[in-house]
């Protein structure tokens, strides 16, 4: 328990619409170790981003609510938490790195105002220690001259450095946990190995945890040590890294994996593909989500499979055509 | 997917495989910046500066560079989509870059394009029927039921159901809309499609789908294709030759294997290693790259690539011919002595003097 920064339990988010309510996040469970990246994959739609939204309840309004399921941070559950308490969790002990930095950061305030509006709110400093505090950030990840940045404007900045200016704001108050939502999918691969490496350094000289949500499988092998692979709002396999890219076991993880193209792959062979398309999100079947997508029937589509750890930390949802089952998709 | 083996709406061109079915040669397409009251024009953004190359019939061309390095320009300047500020552009020997409007559409009928994201690039108020089938409305092909039959065949050729030409495109999915935008571009039996990342908007699983579809297509109709994209595991796969590109100008060309086997040029070398591997077990060897693309407004006046890493031999290339050499057969680079090895630019050296 102790060893865990963050533990979410059977969360359970929905939307309201037009149509009756969507639940976009069904029965989501995993735990964050302190120091540790956990990385969460899947196409999208799959509710990635619903999950980490939900920790720091950044949920679109009045639609988003969390309909059940503990979110415990620090052995305190952040479900059902004051708004007060919230304010101060989220961009204090939880920061949020988010995926466009040109939406993330307001373009008609400077810098350094942008930095200090979260230290303002979170610790009891004077402007100028804190525009001190935001020049020392920007600093800390990489900006060169950050005494005169501090006063530009976010259109005078490129790609780049307007996503390391999105990383100073998540870190400007020191916290425990960093949640990155697609923090390099708008970046190019130069500019993205860059970043990559200044959230390691970063996170092994502050000593966080961070949550890192992406679609590339790449990211994921070059940052993670654990993985939650997500399917149309479910975990269906949660294992370390290691196990999970050399030992995949639900279909959908190993179809995932098999149709990405490599470097070492024979030009134009044909890739593996996963057939079909993720179910809309009003047309969720009870049982085995996946099974859906590859038209299977019967009884998985009913009953949901159990989550079972087939080897230790290895955690599959074990419907038994998926996880039995090494064709079409075997790796 | 693909069920149609002999669609008479497809043929296949009557350029021979093997040989060039479109040529640039030094294009340019340079951008006015203007300022000042009397909106004078105070400098150009160089998008594309120089750039020489050829797609077979029948291959591949893969183009890859990061975001800001003129890729799309380029492909919209093929097209004469950009009026081209300088240079040539020759599609089955006829030359393009000065033709009038209405003599240039005729030709279209041989070069189509594909667009990045299928959602902004399909008409969402018309039916996926009519935007296949306005191509051919605008060249004036057939008549309504022919048309109509032709919609059906391509339909059929991308892997889409018949029904779907009366939904809209905001009913499908990203890789089925995706689907939509390449059965408009080939509607009018073109030979070489230009195809401006088409997969980048893509999940990985539904990627590979629209990837294998246009191997498929490739391979039954003999199509030309220049692919431009930013990510490199997906230009080799699909690509028999690679150009790379960086701030305007083509800094390496080869064969697909070539270039990821043996990169001569800093550029493309460091483009390779920044790429992220899905395997956990793999130690990254290369420091990544410090900074950002410079600005094509004021590119620097030596070597691109060597004003970004500080090269101390930068200084040298100021006023430098810095133009592709063949290296290796079939292999070009940029002849700059701040991105090549020593022994490569000893190579090129010699190979200037004779």
């Amino acid at each position: 328990m102790s060893d865990h920064i963050l533990e979410v339990r059977n969360l359970k988010t929905g939307f309201d619409t037009d149509s009756g309510q969507v639940v976009a996040v069904d029965d989501v469970s995993f735990s964050v170790p302190k120091g540790k990246t956990v990385g969460i994959v899947g196409e999208s739609g799959c509710g990635k981003s619903v999950t980490a939204m939900s920790i720091v309840q950044l949920l679109p309004q009045p639609m988003g609510h969390i309909l059940g399921g503990e979110i415990i941070f620090k052995g305190e559950n952040l479900v059902g938490a004051s708004s007060e308490r919230i304010h101060s969790v989220r961009g204090g002990e939880i920061g949020v790195i988010f995926q466009e930095p040109m939406t993330a950061l307001n373009p008609v305030h400077r810098i350094g105002r942008q930095i200090t509006e979260s230290i303002l709110h979170h610790k009891k400093v004077s402007k100028r220690e804190a525009l001190v505090l935001a020049v020392e950030m920007l600093k800390k990840v990489g900006i060169p001259a950050p005494e005169q940045r501090v006063n530009e404007y976010p259109h005078q900045l490129s790609g780049g450095m307007r996503q390391r200016v999105v990383i100073a704001i998540a870190l400007a108050c020191g916290p425990a946990l960093l949640i990155a939502d697609e923090p390099t999918t708008a970046l190019d691969v130069t500019v993205q190995a860059q970043i990559l490496d200044l959230l390691k350094d970063l996170q092994r000289d502050m000593g966080m945890s961070t949550i890192m949500i992406t679609h590339d499988l790449g990211v994921i092998a070059e940052t993670c040590d654990e993985v939650v692979v997500m399917y149309a709002g479910r975990v269906v396999e949660r294992a370390s890294a290691r196990d999970l890219f050399t030992n995949p076991t639900h279909a959908y993880t190993r179809g995932l994996l098999n149709s990405i193209p490599r470097l070492d792959n024979v030009r134009k062979s044909r890739l593996n593909t996963i057939p079909g398309q993720v179910a809309s999100i009003m047309d969720f079947v009870p049982g085995c989500r996946f099974c859906q997508r590859m038209n299977r029937e019967g009884e998985t589509l009913q009953i949901r499979p159990s989550f079972e750890e087939i080897a230790p930390d290895h955690w599959v949802e074990a419907c038994p055509v998926c996880v039995k089952t090494r064709d079409p998709l075997s790796v | 997917m693909m069920t149609s083996t002999e669609s008479p709406i497809l043929t296949p061109p009557e350029v021979p495989a093997g040989t060039p079915i479109l040529e640039a040669k030094e294009l340019k397409m340079h951008f006015p910046v203007r300022g000042g009251v009397t909106l004078r024009q105070v400098g150009a953004v160089k998008a594309v500066d120089g750039v020489s190359f050829h797609v077979n019939s029948g291959e591949t061309l893969g183009l890859v560079g990061e975001s800001g390095c003129g890729k799309s320009t380029l492909g919209k300047c093929l097209v004469r989509l950009h009026q081209p500020t300088a240079g040539s552009v020759r599609f089955k020997g006829k030359e393009l870059s000065g033709m009038s409007q209405s003599a240039l559409r005729p030709l279209r009928c041989d070069f189509q394009m594909v667009f990045q994201d299928p959602a902004e690039s399909l008409n969402a108020r018309m039916s996926v029927g009519q935007i296949i089938a306005e191509p051919l409305l605008v060249q004036k092909i057939g008549t309504r039921e022919s048309r109509q039959k032709t919609v059906e065949e391509l339909l059929n050729c991308v892997g889409l159901p018949k029904g779907a030409a009366q939904k809209f495109s905001f009913e499908f999915s990203g890789g089925q809309r995706q689907r939509i935008g390449i059965a408009r571009a080939l509607a009018l039996n073109p030979d070489l499609l230009i195809l401006d990342e088409p997969v980048s908007a893509l999940d990985v699983s539904v990627q590979s789908q629209v990837l294998n579809l246009l191997m498929d297509l490739q391979n039954e109709f003999g199509l030309s294709y220049l692919f431009i994209a930013h990510d490199l595991a997906v230009v080799k796969h699909i690509s028999d030759r690679v150009a790379v590109m960086y701030l305007g100008k083509i800094v390496e060309l080869a064969d697909a294997d070539t270039i990821y086997t043996n990169p001569k040029h800093a550029y493309t070398k460091a483009l390779l290693s920044a790429i992220p591997h899905p395997d956990p077990l793999r130690e990254r060897t290369h420091k990544p790259l410090p900074g950002d693309v410079p600005s094509p407004i004021n590119p620097p006046e030596g070597s691109a690539f060597g004003n970004r890493i500080n090269h101390p031999n930068y200084e040298q290339t100021v006023g430098m011919d810095l133009s592709l050499v063949e290296i290796e057969p079939e292999h070009f680079v940029a002849a700059d002595p701040c991105c090549l090895e020593a022994e490569d630019w000893a190579k090129v050296q010699s190979m200037r003097a004779l």
